[in-house]
C-alpha cells in the first residue's frame, strides 16, 4: 500500500489536492461567515460554460472558467439592484441556467456531456505536472490577495453596515473576494469538479467553526480539515476506485460529523 | 423656523424611493454639537433607513446629506447578528476597523461597565452586554457624534433604564452629539433636545413637550400614548420641565 506513494501520478495528485486544501480552508471560512454558499456554487456552475467556450474556441479552460465566473458575479451584482426577485431566486436562475448552458456547450464539442465527467466531479488521479503548477501558482495568488483583504473582509463579515460606516470600501473588498472565488473555482475544478467545489469550501470551514475561538484559528483548522479530507478522498479514489470529487467531499462530510462529537467551545 | 448653521450632520430634503415605494419623503434633520436628537415613529416609518442614509450607507433618490468636515461618528447599528458566524472575542470586536491599544480597550470597556468581558466570546454576551460592547466600540473612535439605532433593543426592562443612563453619562463626558432612533417614548420625552416624529415624512418635530402636544403625535401613536406620556412628563416635571423649556425656545 505504501508503494503507491512512490508513484508519480499519486504524488502529483497529493500535491495538487493539498494545494487546494490549503486555499479552500481560509476561502471557505469567508463563504461560511458571509453566508455565500449558494453564491459560490453559482460561480462554480457558471465556470462550466467557460470551459465549454474554451473547448469550442480553443483557449485555456482555466481562463474560460475564471472569465465566466466573474461575468456571472458581475451580472448578479447588477441584478441584485432590482428588488423584484429575492437573491436566492436569482442565484437559482443563474446557477442552473449557466450549468445547463455549460453542459450543452461542452456537449457540442465532445458529443456527449458524459465525456466530461471529470469537469463536473474531478479526476485527481490524472492531474498533470502542469495542473499541479496551476494549482500552486493560483493558490498562492489567492492566499496573497486574501491576506491583503483579510482585516476588511472580517470587518464586513461581522457587520457590513458597521464596516462601511467606519470607512471600509465594501464594494472593492467584495469585488476582490468574488475574484478570489472565481480563481479558486478554476484551479480546483480538475480536483473536486465544478459541482462539488462549494462543498470543499463550506464543509471544512463549518467543521472548524466549533473548534475555533478566533477567525485566524478557524482558517488554519479549516485548511487542515480540508487537507485530511483530500488525503482520505485520494485514498478512496486510489484504492476503492471512487470518483475523486465525491470521495473528497464525502470524507469532509464524515470529518464534520466527527467534530460534532467534540463539545463546542465557542 | 430658523435654520441653524452650526449643524454637524444634516439631511436636506432627503427622499428615497425604492421600487416605486416612497420610503423617505423630503426629510430635513439637523444634528447640532452636544445635542440629543431622537427619531421616533411606527414600524416601517423609515427610521433606520434615514439613519443609514445619514451615514452614507444608502444613497438618496434626491436631496442631500451635509456632514461637517472631519466629523467623527461612532455608530451602533440596530441589527447585530446575535449568533455571528465569525468567532470573535470582545477585544477583537473592538479592533475590527481600528487598532486601539490594550489601555484604550480597557478604558472603553470600563466606561461602559463591562471591563470583565474583554476576553469573552461575543456569542456568549447577553443583549445588554453586546450593546455595551458596541457602545465601547463606538467610543473608541472618539466620536463627535454617536449614532444609536434602537440602543435598548434586546435589553431587558431593568437594563433599559441603565442603558439610557449610560448613554446620558457618556454624552456628558465625551461632549458628543447623539442621533438616536428609539421606540421608547418615555426616554425620548425625558432626555431629548429635539424629537422628530417620522412616518416616511416628518410628521411633527420640536422639543419633547411641543411634540407630545402635537395632534400628529397623537395620530401616530394613538391618543392613549399621548396621554401616557403626558402623565409621565407631568410626573417628572420637577426634573425636566426647565430643561425642555429652554430648548423649546432655542428651536
Amino acid at each position: 500500500m505504501a508503494e503507491i506513494l512512490s508513484e508519480p501520478f499519486f504524488q502529483r495528485a497529493l500535491l495538487a489536492g493539498l494545494g487546494i486544501a490549503l486555499v479552500a480552508g481560509p476561502v471557505g471560512c469567508f463563504i461560511v461567515w458571509r453566508r455565500m454558499a449558494y453564491f459560490g456554487e453559482t460561480l462554480a456552475h457558471s465556470g462550466l460554460f467557460g470551459v465549454g467556450l474554451g473547448l469550442l474556441l480553443g483557449f485555456s479552460l482555466t481562463l474560460g472558467a475564471v472569465a465566466t465566473a466573474v461575468a456571472v458575479a458581475i451580472l448578479l451584482m447588477l441584478m441584485k439592484r432590482q428588488r423584484v426577485l429575492a437573491t436566492d431566486t436569482l442565484l437559482g436562475i443563474l446557477s442552473h441556467s449557466s450549468l445547463a448552458l455549460g453542459l450543452i456547450t461542452v456537449g457540442l464539442v465532445t458529443g456527449a456531456a458524459g465525456d466530461h465527467m471529470d469537469l463536473l466531479f474531478g479526476d485527481i488521479l490524472t492531474v498533470s505536472s502542469r495542473d499541479v503548477m496551476i494549482v500552486w501558482a493560483g493558490g498562492a495568488a489567492v492566499l496573497l490577495v486574501l491576506a491583503f483583504l483579510w482585516r476588511d473582509l472580517i470587518a464586513i463579515s461581522v457587520h457590513e453596515d458597521l464596516a462601511q460606516a467606519e470607512g471600509v470600501n465594501v464594494q472593492r473588498v467584495e469585488l476582490g473576494f468574488i475574484l478570489l472565488i472565481a480563481l479558486m473555482t478554476a484551479i480546483s475544478m480538475k480536483i473536486v469538479g465544478l459541482l462539488l467545489i462549494t462543498a470543499l469550501l463550506v464543509i471544512p470551514a463549518a467543521a472548524a467553526r466549533r473548534l475555533s475561538a478566533t477567525p485566524e484559528r478557524m482558517a488554519v483548522i479549516a485548511a487542515a480539515m480540508a487537507g485530511v479530507a483530500v488525503m482520505a478522498g485520494l485514498a478512496l479514489s486510489a484504492f476503492a476506485n471512487a470518483i475523486s470529487g465525491p470521495a473528497i467531499v464525502l470524507s469532509a462530510g464524515l470529518l464534520f460529523v466527527l467534530t460534532l462529537v467534540i463539545p463546542q467551545r465557542n | 423656523m430658523l435654520k441653524a448653521t452650526n449643524a454637524i450632520l444634516s439631511a436636506r430634503d432627503a427622499s428615497l424611493v425604492i421600487g416605486g415605494r416612497t420610503i423617505l419623503d423630503r426629510v430635513n434633520i439637523d444634528v447640532r454639537p452636544n445635542e440629543i436628537v431622537t427619531v421616533i415613529g411606527p414600524n416601517g416609518a423609515g427610521k433606520s433607513t434615514l439613519v443609514r442614509c445619514m451615514l452614507g450607507l444608502q444613497p438618496l433618490s434626491s436631496g442631500e446629506i451635509v456632514r461637517a468636515k472631519s466629523l467623527r461618528i461612532g455608530y451602533v447599528p440596530q441589527r447585530f447578528p446575535l449568533i455571528p458566524n465569525v468567532p470573535l472575542d470582545v477585544r477583537r470586536l473592538l479592533s475590527l476597523t481600528l487598532k486601539p491599544s490594550e489601555d484604550e480597550i480597557d478604558a472603553a470597556l470600563a466606561e461602559t461597565g463591562i471591563p470583565h468581558l474583554k476576553n469573552a466570546t461575543v456569542t456568549r454576551l447577553s443583549g445588554g452586554e453586546l450593546q455595551r460592547a458596541l457602545l465601547a466600540r463606538a467610543l473608541l473612535r472618539k466620536p463627535d457624534l454617536l449614532v444609536l439605532d434602537e440602543p435598548v433593543q434586546a435589553v431587558d426592562f431593568m437594563g433599559e433604564a441603565r442603558m439610557y443612563e449610560l448613554i446620558s453619562e457618556v454624552r456628558k463626558r465625551h461632549r458628543c452629539g447623539i442621533l438616536m432612533v428609539s421606540h421608547d417614548l418615555h426616554m425620548v420625552m425625558a432626555e431629548s433636545d429635539h424629537v422628530i416624529c417620522l412616518n416616511g415624512h416628518v410628521c411633527c418635530e420640536g422639543g419633547p413637550v411641543k411634540v407630545q402636544q402635537d395632534p400628529e403625535f397623537a395620530k401616530l401613536f394613538g391618543p392613549s400614548a399621548a396621554r401616557m406620556i403626558a402623565a409621565y412628563t407631568h410626573h417628572h416635571d420637577h426634573d425636566h420641565e426647565g430643561h425642555n423649556h429652554h430648548h423649546d425656545h432655542k428651536h
